[in-house]
């Protein structure tokens, strides 16, 4: 991969998402490193370096955790890139020890979100367009998103709607997840409206998480498996938005996707029929279906269909979000593009529990931020 | 003249983003730009090309007040003193051009929206800023 040496996931681990008013990002951090520091048989001494994601609280939030947890004087990376702000860290510690030049690094990602309502919503309304000249706003963009994708193909509410029902339906497997709700296909349309087509179930909760992941080199791993499975990153790609008629009025979260993923799959000399899962950034139900087609899950046009034939619900031939995706396993902004890692991480050593799919071999892990960014890691074992 | 006696500054009408223009006794207008190494519009003032990376080619425009909806969506959940729901949408300007706008003048129900639904443009002042000055924004209706 990108003329670099091989790198391994050696451990992982992540905090049940949620509500952590009286927890900062360093006590959140600090407990996710733990895990995955015990997950990988590893000491805080053994990290070489620290690529901390995290994107309201950016202002040293990797020096925070170490705080918290043990202050050994590395180097650290504060990492903000929206929503892709943990997949970046990631991208990071993977480069760190795929050039050489480290053979242990730690990517860790969090969010204290607060009570924060509305994302990005402005601090001086009395100047801001927000809301006077249309929406760029998430809720509103990834409405639209979906809007241009029912004008295109067709695509209805209830399509939509369903991916939120399989996420639910998913998260009841995965005792991290922020809500374990079953939803039915009524609930989820009958929820209130946010921005029209999504409802309130089919939008990402806000919250508080931490997740964890160490990389290392194949020596290192050796060492550390003794024998166990090695989980190597066979992919990591990074794009941001290309010019696209429209995208600086209306951001084009697909064409810097589709991109994204051509370059995964070309490194990792796979493609998606290869894949075991897919977790996906479902920040709200319009865009998962957009991103079954992005990812080249399916053919242009067909995303409506597959969700409707239950190929992307466990048990279907490839299952999407088993962790339950942002929708409901949450997404505190930095942590999850760490920990959609550990669901991978998970799946292909066999640790995923009631949402174990039988004989898995690659994940790919997917996350986007508005601005924009998106980035892509695959994993095999 | 001592301060208490002086007359209160003119209140003036300022446009909410610095591409609408409103010029003294001449209809309000959106400004623009085309590049002429590769056409492509923008509103506003460019240094350099998103799109074919040129510096400094470009011609001034005035973009047409007429447009087809291309993509539209009913808000519910907004910033504070924005009333809700409203119709959020993304107009092609005839002639070339997007604009992110509201669009008024019907019930926000999907029911009234249709894509390449042809709309207008109109200005009218939304709020006033700290100084007391009227603060202009554009919108677009149904035609």
């Amino acid at each position: 991969m990108l003329n670099m040496r091989d790198v391994y996931v050696v451990g992982v681990g992540m905090i049940k998402f949620g509500r952590y008013p009286e927890q900062d990002i360093g006590s959140l951090g600090g407990q996710a490193v733990l895990l995955a520091l015990k997950d990988a048989g590893l000491s805080l001494k053994d990290i070489q370096i620290v690529m901390s994601g995290n994107l309201y609280q950016t202002s040293m939030s990797g020096q925070r955790i170490l705080k918290e947890i043990g202050m050994t004087g590395v180097p650290v990376y504060n990492v903000a890139n929206a929503c892709a702000s943990g997949s970046t860290a990631f991208r990071e510690a993977v480069f760190a020890v795929g050039s050489g030049a480290y053979d242990v690094a730690l990517a860790v990602g969090t969010e204290q979100m607060g009570k924060m309502g509305l994302l990005g919503a402005p601090s001086d309304p009395s100047t801001s367009p927000e809301g006077v000249l249309g929406t760029g706003l998430m809720p509103g963009v990834f409405a639209m998103a979906g809007m241009e994708h029912m004008r295109k193909y067709g695509t209805t509410i209830e399509q939509f709607a369903k991916v939120s029902v399989k996420n639910h339906k998913h998260a009841l497997l995965n005792p991290l997840a922020q809500y374990q709700v079953d939803l039915s296909l009524e609930d989820v349309l009958n929820s209130r409206m946010v921005a029209y087509p999504n409802t309130l179930y089919m939008c990402c909760p806000t919250g508080d998480g931490a997740a964890a992941a160490i990389v290392a080199s194949a020596e290192k791993a050796r060492q550390l498996q003794g024998g166990g499975k090695m989980i190597r990153v066979v992919a990591s790609a990074l794009t941001t938005d290309p010019y696209t008629p429209r995208t600086l009025v209306f951001p084009d979260i697909n064409t810097m996707t589709r991109e994204c993923a051509r370059q995964a799959y070309e490194q990792a000399g796979l493609g998606p029929k290869d894949l075991s899962s897919v977790e996906l950034h479902d920040c709200f139900a319009t865009a998962e279906l957009l991103h079954y087609e992005n990812l080249m899950l399916c053919g242009e046009g067909e995303a409506g269909r597959m969700i409707d034939e239950g190929r992307t619900a466990l048990g279907g031939d490839i299952p999407v979000n088993t962790s339950g995706g942002l929708l409901s396993k949450g997404h505190p902004i930095g942590a999850t593009g760490v920990a959609n890692i550990c669901e991978i991480v998970w799946q292909l050593r066999g640790q995923a529990g009631a949402r174990q799919i039988e004989g898995y071999k690659a994940g790919l892990a997917h996350t986007i931020g508005l601005g924009s960014a998106c980035a892509i890691h695959i994993l095999t074992a | 003249m001592t301060t208490e006696n002086a007359a209160p500054a003119a209140k003036q009408k300022r446009p909410i983003v610095p591409y609408l223009k409103l010029p003294e006794n001449e209809e309000p207008y959106l400004a623009g730009c085309r590049c002429t190494s590769c056409g492509t519009i923008y509103l506003g003032e460019r240094r350099a090309c998103a799109n074919c990376m040129a510096v400094g080619q470009f011609e001034p425009l005035k973009l047409s007040k007429r447009g087809k909806v291309y993509d539209w969506t009913i808000v519910y959940q907004s910033a504070p003193g924005i009333k809700t729901p409203y119709i959020a949408a993304i107009v092609d300007l005839d002639g070339g051009g997007t604009v992110r706008c509201n669009i008024e003048g019907i019930e926000p129900d999907p029911k009234n929206i249709r894509f390449d639904m042809p709309v207008e443009m109109y200005t009218e002042v939304v709020r006033q800023d700290r100084e007391g000055n009227d603060i202009v924004a554009y919108k677009f209706r149904p035609i």
